[in-house]
């Protein structure tokens, strides 16, 4: 509302202003928000566990060890074991890898082609815009999941084929939302008077307008590491990944037939992956909340 | 007059998208390791280099490689998407059996997830910091975070397993007489879940985004006018401030059009829906790749309809865009 | 109505806002009348209170975080602080209308402005869409809207902020009011259209006599517009009085630093005028403010008590009055 007699009272600014350092004010924002620590603690574990867990455990997730589809907790399986006899615990333990390893790399080729487009294409503007744009819009045409499919199945289903697919279909976004950032910051007067001392374009895109963007560009990182991850499942799920890689998508495609006589087969290793998500995404909120202090305040 | 040439120059553009994407198919078909010749002589148990030249011949790869784009363009442009490897049928006619389901499928979660949405938003705007606003945020999360094929899981152990009120798969009951009113509502029976599952996560979207944008616009200056004309709760809020509020949901859903049709991809393999995605999905599986690129271009084309289509429909809520364009 | 019974009473009139720092009082004790027919100029810096005048007249204090503490607001005797919402509603934009600050976004940019024209009188008047539509033009025609007939379909951002704050007048006025409030009506204009809307303003009253209530911290838009003023401090009325008392003959000195702040007041600057000044310091915050009068921190004849006790208004006859201790009996002037 354009209201000059809001209530907040024009003799805030006499009061002494304590003046925080900008990463110490983001980390108490932060942690105030007991989703977000909730949700990286939760994601640093599932980081552990992908990363320590093998060595720790040395097992073949693969291996038979038990009768099939024995349910949870019983015979001492916590997780019960699915259709070929394989402990669903150690399924789903080792799947972390492959499902993180693709999230994470997919996520970084997706902020990377995004990022750069963006950023040309909201610095330069003109020519270099419209044919950008022009790629953008070709791609958001292409379903994702179908383009990404067809690149899998074309090419070969490994880990860095599922990687490229995903990063390749799902750039635009980023890439939109970094133009915009560019578009608007650019205008701005510290651009301006960095151009003005002669500064060189590449300089002023990395060093000057980059570093203002990344705000809205990190909280979208951790939304798109979230999305990366649910396009590998999606995509072992079809049994378009790696077969000789364990990951969650596959342990559910492979039991997906006995949903109905053994459910735990399906729902624990997606359980798995919903939480992985969740938790980037209460990353992803309790960033955007700390970058955005005064948003909360409503 | 203006708004007749605007259309027109949307129409081009859309035009000029789809070729890009069958140049597109094209160069992706030629990138992939081995032809047609490899596949066909792999069928047959090998075949001798002549063979594979006769082959290779009569399917036009020895002419030059602008020949071929050519002439593959201009049969695209005609409707001659090329003859299933599987089916020894011409993919468009597979493609025109399955698009009716996949639209039914498509296009009502889309409207659900929209509606409902929109609704839960305004809902949770009016009380901020309630109930409901927190199950709202809440919703959003959990849509956001579990995956489509997961979420159809649950909800088949629920409706099918446990409670056994919902079909598990297919469009309809094979015994039912077809287009008769026991099969319309039998497919409209087969729908219900997998509608949920796919418009779940946009439903979880689109009712954060609402909320959102209505309490954006309740705090605006035109709901202080209206309120200041004398204006009740009811009509500020579904006539001045929910037509606002729409047009973001309305630019998301036109923008994650291809993210939905992409959902229901993996959403007709869980429930054998007999659509372009089960389509797609099985056709991979055999290595039919004139049916899979046919496909791919095919959901472009649909894809770029709707984006004309929301673009008509925000021109129709947003009296802005509308002159900003004619102008 | 006989021409002295006050249209409207404001009596007492408290409102407080629940902050991080505590209760703010944002008015404290406002009395006026209102004249049928005449122009009451409210003026003051910002902050002080004119807006939420308004906004407890219209009841449209946002509640929670806002509360109106006390007092009554009666129009033609009926106490509007006591009405239910639904009277209310049939109050605002009947009895009462308000013309806003911001005309660029004081309108809905999806309807056209004869759909929001049109909107008010079916609401108040029960007409039928055709007669309201009719209405519409009519108002846009009475607000000098060049081609009312073609641009009553327009949209809000077809047009230009002067154009779009006569809709807004035309909207206001459109049920005859027999109260208008203008908040800061021309503040986001240009100068020269701002000087339309004023004459456009009093062009109106004169055709219907409406009462009006200018919500402004321009002294310039007083002169012109207000028989009387009343002047705000932090929540209060610092003084009331004729527009000629208060331009010729400011008691308080809060309303002595306003007039001396604007150039030209007068179309002959009379010369033992002293030169343009601001009024040191800032409007205190209204969290917490002491027992002494608000403005004595910055007044340049504060003396010992002032800084402990609040004056109460005083009548120093011709309606004049004035919350100061310089005019308390017994005080030293």
């Amino acid at each position: 509302m354009a209201d000059t007699e809001a209530p907040p009272t024009p003799m805030d600014d006499t009061e002494p202003v304590r003046i925080e350092h900008p990463v110490v004010e983001f980390l108490r924002m932060y942690l105030r928000n007991w989703a977000a620590i909730a949700g990286f603690l939760m994601f640093m574990a599932i980081v552990f566990a992908a990363l320590f867990a093998p060595a720790l455990l040395q097992r073949d997730p693969f291996e038979m060890v038990w009768m099939p589809f024995s349910p949870p907790g019983k015979d001492g399986y916590l997780l019960g074991t699915d259709n070929l006899g394989r402990d669903l615990l150690i399924a789903v333990i080792y799947g972390a890898r492959a499902t993180l390893a693709v999230g994470a790399s997919a996520a970084g080729i997706t902020i990377f082609i995004g990022i750069t487009i963006g950023s040309l294409a909201g610095y330069y503007r003109g020519w270099v815009d419209e044919v950008l744009m022009r790629i953008t819009e070709f791609f958001q045409v292409l379903p994702p999941l179908l383009l990404a499919m067809v690149l899998v199945s074309l090419f070969s289903p490994t880990l860095p084929t599922v990687a490229i697919a995903i990063g390749v279909v799902s750039w635009t976004g980023v890439a939109r939302l970094a133009r915009a950032e560019f578009m608007r910051i650019r205008e701005l007067e510290f651009v301006k008077a960095a151009r003005s001392i002669g500064s060189r374009d590449r300089r002023i895109i990395w060093r000057v307008i980059l570093p203002n963007a990344l705000p809205p560009l990190i909280v979208n990182a951790a939304l798109t590491v979230g999305v990366a991850i649910l396009f590998e499942a999606a995509l072992s799920f079809l049994g378009l990944s790696d077969p000789n890689v364990m990951s969650w998508g596959k342990l559910i495609g492979d039991n997906r037939d006995y949903l109905l006589d053994a459910p735990w087969t399906v729902t624990m290793p997606g359980v798995a992956i919903f939480l992985t998500v969740l938790s980037v995404s209460l990353i992803g909120d309790g960033l955007n909340d700390a970058f955005n202090p005064r948003l909360r305040e409503r | 007059m203006k708004f007749l040439s605007v259309i027109l120059q949307r129409l081009f553009y859309a035009a000029a998208l789809l070729l890009a994407v069958i140049v597109f198919n094209f160069i992706l078909l030629s990138l992939v390791p081995g032809d047609i010749a490899d596949t066909l002589a792999g069928e047959s148990g090998g075949a001798s280099a002549e063979v594979m030249a006769e082959i290779r011949r009569s399917y036009g790869l020895d002419r030059p490689f602008y020949v071929q784009l050519g002439t593959y363009v201009a049969k695209v442009v005609q409707g001659d998407l090329g003859k299933s490897y599987y089916f020894n049928e011409p993919v468009i006619n597979l493609i025109l059996e399955r698009v009716g389901p996949t639209l039914l499928l498509v296009v009502t979660a889309l409207v659900m997830a929209i509606l409902i949405g929109t609704l839960f938003g305004v809902i949770a705007s009016k009380k901020p910091n309630g109930l409901f606003s927190h199950f709202v945020t809440v919703l959003a999360l959990v849509g956001f975070s579990a995956p489509v094929f997961w979420t159809a899981f649950l909800l088949i152990v629920l409706f099918v397993a446990m409670l056994e009120i919902m079909p598990l798969s297919g469009l309809a009951d094979p015994t039912t007489p077809r287009d008769t009113f026991a099969w319309y509502l039998d497919v409209a029976h087969h729908l219900i879940l997998p509608v949920l599952s796919l418009s779940s996560i946009y439903l979880a979207q689109y009712s954060r985004l609402a909320r959102a944008s209505m309490m954006d616009i309740l705090g605006s200056d035109f709901i202080r006018t209206a309120r200041a004309k004398g204006l009740g709760d009811t009509a500020i809020t579904y006539k001045h401030a929910l037509r606002n509020a729409v047009i973001p949901v309305i630019t998301i859903a036109g923008l994650q059009f291809s993210h939905i049709f992409s959902g229901a991809v993996v959403i007709e393999t869980v429930f054998t829906w007999p659509g372009l995605g089960t389509l797609a999905f099985e056709s991979i599986l055999r290595g039919d790749t004139p049916t899979i690129m046919g496909i791919l271009f095919f959901s472009a084309m649909i894809v770029v309809i709707v984006n004309l289509l929301t673009d008509l429909a925000y021109r129709i809520v947003d009296p802005r865009i509308r002159s900003a364009r004619n102008a | 109505m006989d021409a002295t019974t006050p249209l409207l009473e404001v009596e007492g009139l408290k409102v407080e806002f629940k902050t991080r720092r505590g209760i703010a009082k944002v008015l404290e004790g406002v009395t006026f009348n209102l004249e049928p027919g005449k122009t009451l100029g409210i003026v003051g810096e910002s902050g002080c209170g004119k807006s939420m005048t308004a906004l407890s007249i219209m009841r449209l204090v946002p509640i929670p975080p806002g509360r109106i503490s006390a007092g009554s607001i009666r129009l033609k005797g009926e106490d509007l602080l006591q009405a239910s919402e639904k009277r209310m509603r049939q109050v605002r934009g009947k009895d009462i209308s308000m013309i806003f600050q911001e005309p660029m976004t004081s309108l809905n940019p999806v309807y056209s402005i004869g759909d929001q024209i049109a909107e008010t009188v079916r609401v108040h008047e029960g007409l039928s869409r055709r007669a309201a539509f009719d209405r519409a033009v009519e108002m846009l025609k009475a607000v000098n809207i060049p081609a009312a007939e073609k641009r009553v379909n327009e949209f809000p951002h077809q047009m230009s902020g002067g154009m779009r704050q006569r809709v807004m007048i035309a909207m206001a006025l459109a049920c005859r009011p027999s109260v208008l409030i203008a908040d800061e009506p021309t503040t986001a204009l240009d100068v020269t259209v701002q000087a339309q809307v004023f004459d456009l303003l009093k062009e109106l009253q004169e055709k219907t006599g409406t009462t009006i209530i200018l919500i402004t911290h321009d002294m310039g838009a007083i002169a012109e517009m207000a028989d009387r003023v009343m002047v705000m401090y932090a929540g209060r009325a610092a003084e009331e009085a004729t527009t000629e008392q208060i331009l010729t003959a400011p008691k308080h000195p809060y309303t002595q630093g306003l007039i001396a702040c604007v150039p030209h007041m007068a179309d002959k600057p009379p010369p033992e005028r002293p030169p343009l000044t601001e009024i040191p310091g800032v409007v205190p915050a209204l969290t917490d403010l002491g027992s002494g009068c608000s403005f004595a921190p910055r007044c340049p004849h504060a003396m010992d008590h002032c800084h402990s006790q609040m004056p109460q208004p005083q009548e120093l006859g011709g309606g004049h009055r004035v919350a100061c201790w310089l005019y308390q009996e017994g005080a030293v002037a």
